[in-house]
């Protein structure tokens, strides 16, 4: 239960980070946003390798899976971010 | 590697990621936050890669690491490098439902990995996390193939008992999620499998009544449940820089949803139950049209701009459809050789995902400056001597500010009716996805331009060029 609620602190925290960092984000951003955020979101990549690294040939076969799922999204998430935030110019 | 150093390093990757979404507050720092979040990520793998259970399962496990990491690397890399910008809400659909999926994956590995009494926490949040990631993996499936028009169309999709269908199909997982926290050891992950499955046909059946224009919102909010799902996982692993991302990504699609919302004056119950359409006894097309279309060939616009001091432009998913934006920054470009001030007017709605056209736009290097947001711009109008709407429907239709029986009633519009002249660019008089005509399109001060939006926009320059 303690663990729990210490975790549970954090979440919470953490959400109201989001509010008030995201909502300074403007609207011309809101794609790179999107596509940004899913690439952090794929931090589940250090879960996934935790899984591979188990006895347990069926959570490390799920754990392969997670890793080419999360790897994508940090990957293809930042690249794609990168590419699209390059492209926002100010006049000369 | 110690435990705690391993957790510090996590520490230090979740304060990169907040600084990496700080620094979207504008685009001159945004570049570079990206490339904070991203050595975070690094930071926060390497962390993982020492980790002592990693590193004491010896080369095998490493071996599997790294080739997973490279087979999800090129792909993420091809999709990446090779999304056309008018496909971007696709990659986006794509990546949530990835992230999704890899919440899945990782808390049925956990499951199975659990040999001491697991506790509470980690039950509920292993259920939540099959709820919330599968729904998202398919929900994001579904909609990535309603924006390809695959094999779905993209039109809503609705059936008789949708609702209560998918009622019984969350409570099915609710309950089923109470005999995972309760149940049996043995039948524990048999249990979280049918969850997964029950779970997968909601966000199919969740996503598949949401359609064309209402397509943002399902986007943003898919968006925040792969993040909430990442959180879930974070509690399933006891893991905080998960719960932070994760709880980071979830207030960022919450956000996103309420805005795309609050754009259309309809609540997220109404974006995701109902549907919208045209209203018993609203006007129709033959009444509101009949005899006053003016149309104009592209040479009378091109006499029109030429006199013209300032200019908005408002682009719309057509636009996107058609290729249109590099056409229309050659021209912007040359009304403004001839001393023309030029601005765009982007809705926040227009387009299949929160920011699509200021993406299209930027990608024809438009200045940034130059894009402005409804509440920026719509003052102006009345001020503005030719309005170019090329591609978008509903978002200038005026019925939302005087007909409260309209089904876009009270829908925030740009106000293009009160420049002095309005030039509509569109291939026909279909209504948009609200399905009502549009009283704009017989105003006396707009002219309908019809053609596809590339080649009018191509052709207005050639004439223009002319005159």
């Amino acid at each position: 239960m303690e663990a729990f609620v210490a975790a549970l602190t954090v979440f919470v925290l953490a959400i109201f980070i989001g509010f008030e960092v995201i909502n300074k984000v403007p609207p011309l951003l809101h794609t790179p946003l999107m596509s940004g955020s899913n690439a952090i979101s794929g931090i589940t990549i250090i879960g996934a390798m935790l899984s591979v690294a188990t006895p347990s040939p069926y959570s490390t076969a799920l754990g392969f899976i997670a890793i080419v799922f999360a790897t994508i999204n940090v990957v293809g998430g930042f690249l794609v971010t990168h590419r699209m935030l390059h492209m926002f110019k100010k006049k000369d | 590697m110690n435990p705690s150093i391993v957790n510090l390093a996590y520490l230090v990757a979740s304060i990169l990621f907040i600084l990496g979404l700080k620094g979207l507050a504008h685009p001159k720092t945004a570049v570079r936050a990206n490339i904070i979040g991203a050595f975070g990520m690094l930071l926060a793998i390497v962390a993982t890669l020492v980790d002592r259970n990693v590193l004491g399962s010896g080369t095998q496990a490493y071996i599997l690491i790294f080739a997973a990491i490279l087979v999800g690397s090129a792909a993420g890399a091809v999709l990446a490098l090779k999304i056309q910008m008018t496909a971007m809400p696709q990659m986006v659909a794509l990546l949530n439902g990835f992230g999704g999926g890899a919440s899945v994956l990782v808390a049925g590995a956990a499951l199975v990995d659990v040999h001491t009494a697991p506790t509470a926490q980690f039950l509920i949040a292993t259920a939540a996390c099959g709820i919330i990631g599968a729904v998202t993996f398919w929900g994001s499936l579904v909609a990535f193939d309603k924006l390809q028009e695959f094999l779905l169309p993209g039109k809503p999709i609705h059936f008789p008992g949708q609702q209560p269908l998918n009622l019984a199909l969350g409570l099915a997982c609710v309950a089923i999620s109470v005999w995972i926290v309760t149940g049996a050891d043995t039948s524990r992950i048999t249990a979280y499998w049918i969850v997964v499955v029950l779970a997968s046909i909601l966000g199919i059946l969740l996503t598949i009544p949401i359609g064309g224009a209402d397509m943002p919102v399902a986007i943003a909010l898919l968006n925040s449940y792969s993040g909430l799902a990442g959180a879930a996982t974070g509690f399933v692993l006891d893991n905080e820089v998960l719960i932070v991302t994760g709880s980071l990504v979830g207030a960022s699609g919450i956000i996103l949803s309420q805005i795309m919302c609050k754009a259309m004056n309809r609540s997220l119950a109404n974006v995701l139950l109902g549907h919208i359409g045209p209203a018993a006894g609203g006007p129709t097309a033959d009444v509101v049209y009949g005899g006053r279309i003016k149309a104009a060939s592209a040479e009378e616009v091109a006499m029109l701009l030429d006199g013209a001091s300032r200019v908005v432009i408002v682009p719309g998913y057509g636009m996107a459809v058609s290729q249109a934006q590099h056409a229309v920054r050659d021209l912007m470009q040359l009304l403004e050789s001839k001393g023309t001030e030029v601005e765009f007017a982007i809705h926040p709605v227009a387009g299949r995902m929160p920011g699509h056209m200021n993406v299209l736009l930027a990608e024809a290097d438009i200045p940034y400056d130059k894009l402005k947001a409804m509440d920026e711009i719509n003052s102006s109008f009345q001020q503005t001597d030719v309005a170019i709407v090329i591609g978008a429907n509903d978002v200038v239709n005026p019925l939302a500010r005087t007909d409260p029986t309209s089904p876009i009633a009270g829908m925030p519009i740009l106000d293009v009716d009160k420049a002095r002249t309005v030039v509509v660019i569109k291939r026909s008089l279909s209504p948009g996805f609200a399905g009502i005509p549009n009283p704009l399109f017989a105003a006396d001060n707009t002219l309908m331009y019809f053609a596809d939006g590339k080649k009018a926009v191509m052709d207005l320059i050639a004439a223009m060029k002319e005159v």
